[in-house]
């Protein structure tokens, strides 16, 4: 472990042009460290501020100079205390140089180190790069940076140097400023050093890499053209999502004071029988079962073996196509990147002409992976080229799997040309789109850079996450905290970005309407109107109805029709019918249907209402049957014939009769006790007897 | 039944669980589906499609070529989806109600709607041959009779589809036809007797909450004329037969791709409120377009019994061995402290976000770089049914983000992974044979700045600038790319061989079969292409052009390497087989002596004997003993 601990030097701008930035800086700095304590605990830091109005370093101890500059923590292990250090940063009073701050950084970094730990050895320059910097006592600042950048290339060291260059103040000096950066721009070209711009506090957060992972490669080998050109490749993921941490289970079955107790959960799987036996079944006794269809075929893993399908390790080309061929969505998981076998020349500018060419000629290649010997598939992929502007990077490749035939679904979708005209959009409100589309920004422009570039945005959920822990570290009963400000423009719209687009996008809303669908909010509009109960029968459908209606609503939003009404019933039966959360909606509904088709039948006067009951009555068999719940019909309808007899209202039977509404039959739903003749008969019988 | 699954895949981690949301779509309800195939004599008639195709082939053959492809992806992908197999217009009937000119096919013990089964696609694959004996193709509707086969087929279908609630259940009647005007040979008032029962019986159907799909098929020189009989009986308006007929294009060659297209049941994973601006919302479904298919699922089972085997978890207190309840708390070790959430805190901490989608704003296109990629997408429809009005300005960002080239960035809130995302406009693109590319949006999910790595970098040399190709050497990549082009590349050309290879054993084996089918792997390099003269010529001189005459030297020099690396292997090899005498395995295997031993020394036998020397120091002491017990 020890092997590959980094030794990083914080070295952080605090005069007073970065005050207004400086909480941010604290964050990404207790960021950097409390990652290191989880996932590099033996990483070593050291902190250094200036721009203080004190000076505190060896070297201006030793040869004088290097003012307000201030160590605030020498090179040491990480713990808590340096989270707590750089959580709380002094404000400083006077500007800063930073190039006194690198030689101060550079200086602790050597003395420490010396020539071990090579390429483990980093520095952190945090500035806004608007303070000028003194003319040295001898030569120029170009020949003091070459002598620094020596020593750098000499000893290993790494410079990262961020630069804020958001919300400029009014008195920034333009010349200063240009100065800076060229001194700045001077690093990379001498020594491993890495110059960062950015404009939003979002965007600082996002500028370190707070977590180092040593990148391993996942291939090493010939990117084979034909087999007449190989070409040496190594192949690297290119992006790879940082998950969100996995935390153990915990247990607090372990005595109080035990200080050794670990707390952690085993989970242990056991199999057994369906039997009902208590008898667990050994691992090697068991067998993977494959479905296929009802059936479960047992295949062992040796009998895979022999006949599984065995790719040869390698990656061939196919050939090459036009990029617009290959479709951006097609793209399937986190990305590779191919470059040239470091040092081998003739592989390099194989790998830089293809590369110039396929931009040049938009083409794409097609390559078929199988990365390790005895893998058990191939991927096929596409190469794009990442041609490099820079002279000390070298041109690569981006690998992206694609789908095989197997993985895509093509369904149909309308085209939006086909609509009809009310939802197409008129001239006027596609002008009101182009607007808003064109001017809510994040693009970069001449005077910004691109906002929310997902190379500079932290991940708000994983910062939320280790912001929270160590709050809970200091105190356990810790409540969560709120998304910091500075994520949740992560989240959410800029509110600046918005305020002043504010007539676009009013334009935008203006033209446009959105309102709920009024099928469904028919439900809402309905009033309640509670039918006093008239006969007994009511009371028993009403009774359970209510209790129904209480068990279901727990989970109810607003929209859904919770009861039947009077206004629409069939659409309310129906919508209720399709309330899929619960099977309870739907005796809910056929009870409350035929509670009012009951109602509507008995307050009928001279049939006025047996139209309205008809329907409701056709409706409540449809979905019956659609739900195969013919016992509730059939007894239903059994009932308010019985009571139509009764009651002289036989007319309403005989509206059914010539409708040809009869009972539910097993035809039509499996599980009705009537047979299709009884079905047939139910109405025909009765009509005899009152004639 | 529900089936225990492996625990790697059900409880591997909360996390991942989560995630399987993304790439595994499970399906809530299955799908119940009669396929109605006409088998009148016209279905038989043979159609030369084209030159190239010698063979002739009839829409029948087709039809079943599909359904059989279709079937042979469901056992596996999804096996609890049921199926009836129906004929009409033939000549033997077999069906519940003993209608005439009706023939559900089935196998053994089957029921008629049911899961398909290895031998029921087994035996239908082979039905076509012996069709003509067995169940025989005729008319169904003559004139001078009142037999109605198109109708008893309707009522047959419905009635196999009277199994399990609508609730839980989409039901669909899939019916294939090239005849557009059943009713043709009626006159008078039989026929508008017939075509009214008829509809009658398909929109009654329909109430029942079954789903009617058409499968119209063209004759090479006819269209299929929808508006003579069926629009009416599926219920589709003037606007909408261009519509229907353009999406399932008149081109016989592309037939068979067309009806497999238009088989695949659309699924929505989920509706999504897109928040715009200002408390202006819309809803959009969201669909998988593109997500790997696994091969299917796996049970254990007992390799006595092949009795599949339940699994039962439990937790233990690591310190104290007490069986516990699932846990409530986690905890994450921070500077020697374990720092305790509790499930709901962790939830807490993931919702950053109070919307579901939300609007940020807009990039030109060339800002969404080939590496800001993570997983497969997402693809998003506007929908009207909850929100009038989504549709409507989903178009016209739709059509805006086209014109202007630009993308939306937008906030995905999950509750299980919220992330930030790019909304790509996907502009509809059809051929002569149908729509390509639906139109709509892709959501891309964006990496963070912590899951891009800086691998450029590493390779950085400040001190001696990197090497770049000349002109002439672009020129010449370019003139081998011109040789080695694939024309019309399309990703769907290629099927995954490994998943091939699987289905194909466990068909074999399900059907208890000796031999293993072959399988090809098509996604090897065309060989031969690649060694036409043209192309090894370029080849060869790009090859001179970039290593001059280096490149046999230094590929040479490459192998001298690797034999050295086995040399050294094979040396150690050797060192183990010596070291390896030094102990008796046997009866330390014996005694239970191996756990004295060092990793190191286990090692060198397992060296010696060639076997892996991966793993646990337990694993290693049983891969001894197992391999001493042989």
């Amino acid at each position: 472990m020890a092997r590959n601990r980094e030794g990083l030097v914080l070295l952080l701008d605090v005069g007073p042009s970065m005050h207004h930035i400086l909480p941010d800086v604290e964050k990404l700095c207790s960021m950097l460290v409390q990652k290191k304590l989880i996932y590099s605990k033996s990483d070593e830091v050291g902190v250094i501020l200036f721009g203080t109005e004190e000076t505190e370093n060896e070297l201006t101890k030793e040869v004088g100079g290097y003012e307000h500059v201030v160590v605030i923590q020498n090179i040491k292990v990480v713990d808590r205390d340096a989270v707590q250090t750089v959580k709380k940063l002094a404000r400083g009073t006077v500007s800063g140089d930073f190039l006194d701050a690198i030689v101060v950084g550079m200086d602790m970094l050597i003395k420490k180190y010396g020539a071990t730990n090579k390429g483990k050895k980093r520095m952190c320059l945090i500035t806004d790069g608007l303070s000028p910097i003194k003319d040295p006592y001898e030569g120029s600042k170009e020949d003091q940076v070459h002598t620094i950048a020596g020593q750098f290339t000499k000893h290993g060291l790494k410079l990262e140097c961020i630069v804020f260059r958001g919300n400029l103040p009014p008195d920034a000096d333009e010349k200063i400023m240009a100065e800076n950066d060229r001194i700045l721009n001077l690093f990379p070209r001498e020594t491993r050093a890495k110059i960062i711009h950015v404009e939003s506090p979002t965007s600082l957060l996002g500028a370190i890499r707070t977590r180092n992972i040593t990148p391993v490669t996942i291939f090493r080998g010939d990117l084979e053209i034909t087999s007449e050109l190989k070409i040496k490749v190594w192949v690297y993921k290119k992006t790879s999502e940082e998950k969100f941490p996995t935390l153990k289970k915990y247990s607090d079955k372990a005595p109080q004071f035990d200080k050794f107790a670990k707390h952690e959960v085993k989970v242990d799987y056991e199999y057994k029988s369906y039997d009902g036996s208590s008898k667990v079944v050994p691992p090697d006794q068991r067998i993977k079962g494959y479905q296929y269809g009802p059936h479960v075929v047992p295949i062992s893993s040796d009998e895979w073996d022999a006949v599984k399908f065995k790719p040869e390790k390698g990656v061939k080309l196919l050939g090459f196509t036009d990029a617009s061929n290959i479709m951006r969505y097609h793209y399937m998981k986190d990305v590779n990147i191919f470059i040239a076998e470091p040092g081998n020349m003739g592989a390099t500018v194989a790998i830089s002409a293809l590369a110039r060419a396929m931009k040049e000629m938009d083409k794409v290649a097609i390559l078929r992976c199988a990365w390790r010997q005895g893998q058990r598939n191939v991927v096929i992929g596409v190469l794009t080229p990442n041609v490099s502007d820079s002279d000390i990077i070298p041109d690569s490749f981006y690998f992206n799997v694609l789908p095989f035939n197997e993985d895509i679904r093509e369904f149909q979708f309308p085209s939006f040309g086909n609509l009809p005209t009310s939802l197409q959009p008129n001239e006027d409100q596609q002008k009101a789109a182009d607007n808003f589309v064109m001017m809510l920004d994040l693009g970069p422009s001449d005077d910004h850079q691109e906002i929310l570039s997902p190379d500079f945005t932290p991940n708000p959920v994983l910062e939320r996450f280790y912001n929270c822990l160590d709050l809970k570290a200091q105190n356990p009963d810790a409540k969560v905290p709120p998304l910091d400000k500075t994520l949740k423009k992560i989240t959410e719209p800029d509110p600046e970005l918005f305020v002043r687009n504010k007539s676009v996008i009013n334009a935008f809303r203006r033209h446009f309407e959105v309102k709920p669908n009024p099928k469904l909010k028919k439900s809402s509009r309905r009033f309640v109107r509670e039918k006093p109960s008239g006969s007994d029968d009511e009371k028993e459908y009403n009774g359970i109805s209510a209790s129904t209606a209480a068990d279901a609503t727990d989970s109810k939003t607003a929209v859904k029709v919770e009861k039947i009404g009077n206004l629409t019933p069939v659409q309310d039966f129906e919508a209720m019918m399709s309330c899929r959360d619960s099977p309870e909606w739907v005796n809910k509904a056929i009870k409350d249907m035929s509670n009012k088709i009951y109602d509507l039948v008995e307050d009928s006067l001279n049939g006025d209402n047996y139209p309205k009951a008809m329907e409701m009555l056709m409706a409540l068999r449809k979905g019956c049957i659609r739900e195969q719940e013919p016992k509730q019909f059939n007894d239903f309808m059994r009932l308010l014939c019985g009571f139509c007899q009764k009651n002289d209202l036989q007319s309403f039977c005989d509206m059914l009769a010539s409708e040809g509404l009869t009972l539910i039959s097993k035809t039509e739903a499996a599980d009705s006790d009537v047979s299709d003749e009884e079905a047939r008969c139910f109405l025909v019988k009765k009509e005899p007897k009152t004639e | 039944m529900d089936m225990e699954l492996d625990p790697d895949e059900v409880f591997r981690d909360d996390e991942d669980d989560a995630e399987a949301e993304y790439f595994r779509e499970r399906a809530s309800t299955k799908e119940l589906a009669v396929y109605l195939i006409d088998a009148s004599p016209k279905m038989f008639l043979t159609h030369s499609p084209s030159e190239k195709h010698m063979k002739d082939e009839s829409h029948f053959h087709i039809t079943m070529s599909c359904i059989l492809s279709s079937l042979k992806t469901q056992i596996i992908s999804r096996s609890y989806d049921e199926v009836a197999i129906c004929f009409f217009n033939t000549r033997e009937k077999k069906n519940l109600q003993d209608l005439n000119g009706v023939f559900v096919f089935n196998v053994g013990d089957r029921e008629s709607l049911d899961r398909p089964t290895a031998k029921f696609i087994k035996e239908l694959s082979q039905l076509e041959e012996k069709f003509a004996k067995e169940i025989g193709s005729q008319y169904g509707i003559v004139a001078g009779s009142r037999e109605n086969s198109l109708y008893n087929a309707l009522w047959v279908a419905q009635a196999l589809l009277r199994k399990g609630s609508a609730r839980t259940a989409d039901k669909r009647i899939l019916l294939f036809t090239n005849e557009d005007d059943p009713f043709g040979n009626i006159k008078g008032a039989t026929k508008t007797d017939m075509t009214r029962t008829t509809q009658q019986r398909a929109k009654d159907a329909q109430d029942l909450g079954i789903s009617i799909e058409l499968f119209p098929l063209s004759e090479p020189h006819k269209e299929f004329d929808l508006s003579r009989f069926y629009a009416d009986m599926i219920g589709i308006d003037d606007d909408g037969i261009a519509e229907f007929m353009s999406a399932i294009g008149a081109k016989f060659e592309d037939m068979e791709y067309e009806l497999k297209r238009r088989m695949i049941k659309k699924r929505i994973v989920k509706t999504l409120t897109f928040t715009i601006a200002n408390g202006l919302a819309i809803e959009v479904n969201t669909y998988a377009l593109v997500r790997p298919t696994v091969p299917g699922s796996t049970v254990w089972l007992d390799s006595v019994t092949n009795q599949p085997l339940k699994i039962e978890r439990s937790f233990i207190c690591a310190d104290t061995g007490a069986l516990m309840e699932e846990p409530t708390k986690r905890f994450q070790t921070y500077q020697n402290m374990n720092v305790k959430f509790s499930v709901e805190e962790l939830s807490e901490i993931k919702r950053v976000s109070t919307a579901q989608l939300r609007l940020l704003g807009f990039k030109p296109l060339n800002c969404l770089k080939d590496y800001h990629n993570l997983r497969p997408s997402t693809f998003i429809f506007p929908t009207d049914e909850e929100v009038l009005g989504s549709t409507l300005i989903f178009v016209a960002l739709h059509r805006s983000m086209l014109r202007l080239n630009r993308f939306a960035v937008a906030f995905y809130g999950n509750p299980s992974h919220p992330q930030l995302v790019a909304i790509v406009a996907q502009d509809e693109v059809k051929v002569a044979g149908g729509q390509v590319e639906p139109p709509g949006m892709h959501i891309i999910y964006l990496p963070y700045a912590d899951d891009i790595r800086p691998i450029e970098e590493f390779q950085m040399s400040p001190e001696n600038p990197v090497p770049r190709a000349s002109d002439e050497q672009i020129d010449k990549a370019a003139a081998l790319m011109k040789r080695i082009d694939l024309k019309g590349f399309s990703i769907t050309q290629l099927s995954n061989p490994a998943l091939q290879r699987h289905y194909a054993v466990l068909q074999a084996l399900a059907l208890e079969e000796d031999e293993l089918p072959e399988t090809k792997d098509k996604t090897l390099p065309d060989e031969e292409g690649m060694s036409r003269p043209t192309v090894v010529n370029a080849i060869d001189q790009f090859k001179h052009s970039v290593y001059g005459d280096q490149y046999e030297a230094r590929s040479s020099a490459g192998d001298d390497n690797m034999s050295e690396a086995s040399k050294k292997r094979k040396a150690s090899a050797g060192n183990a087989v010596k070291e390896c005498e030094n102990y008796n395995w046997a009866e330390m295997a014996e005694s239970g002596k191996l756990t004295t031993l060092t990793v190191v020394e286990l090692k060198y036998y397992l060296t010696a004997h060639n076997l892996p020397v991966s793993g646990k120091k337990e694993d290693l002491i049983s891969r001894i003993k197992m391999h001493l017990r042989k």
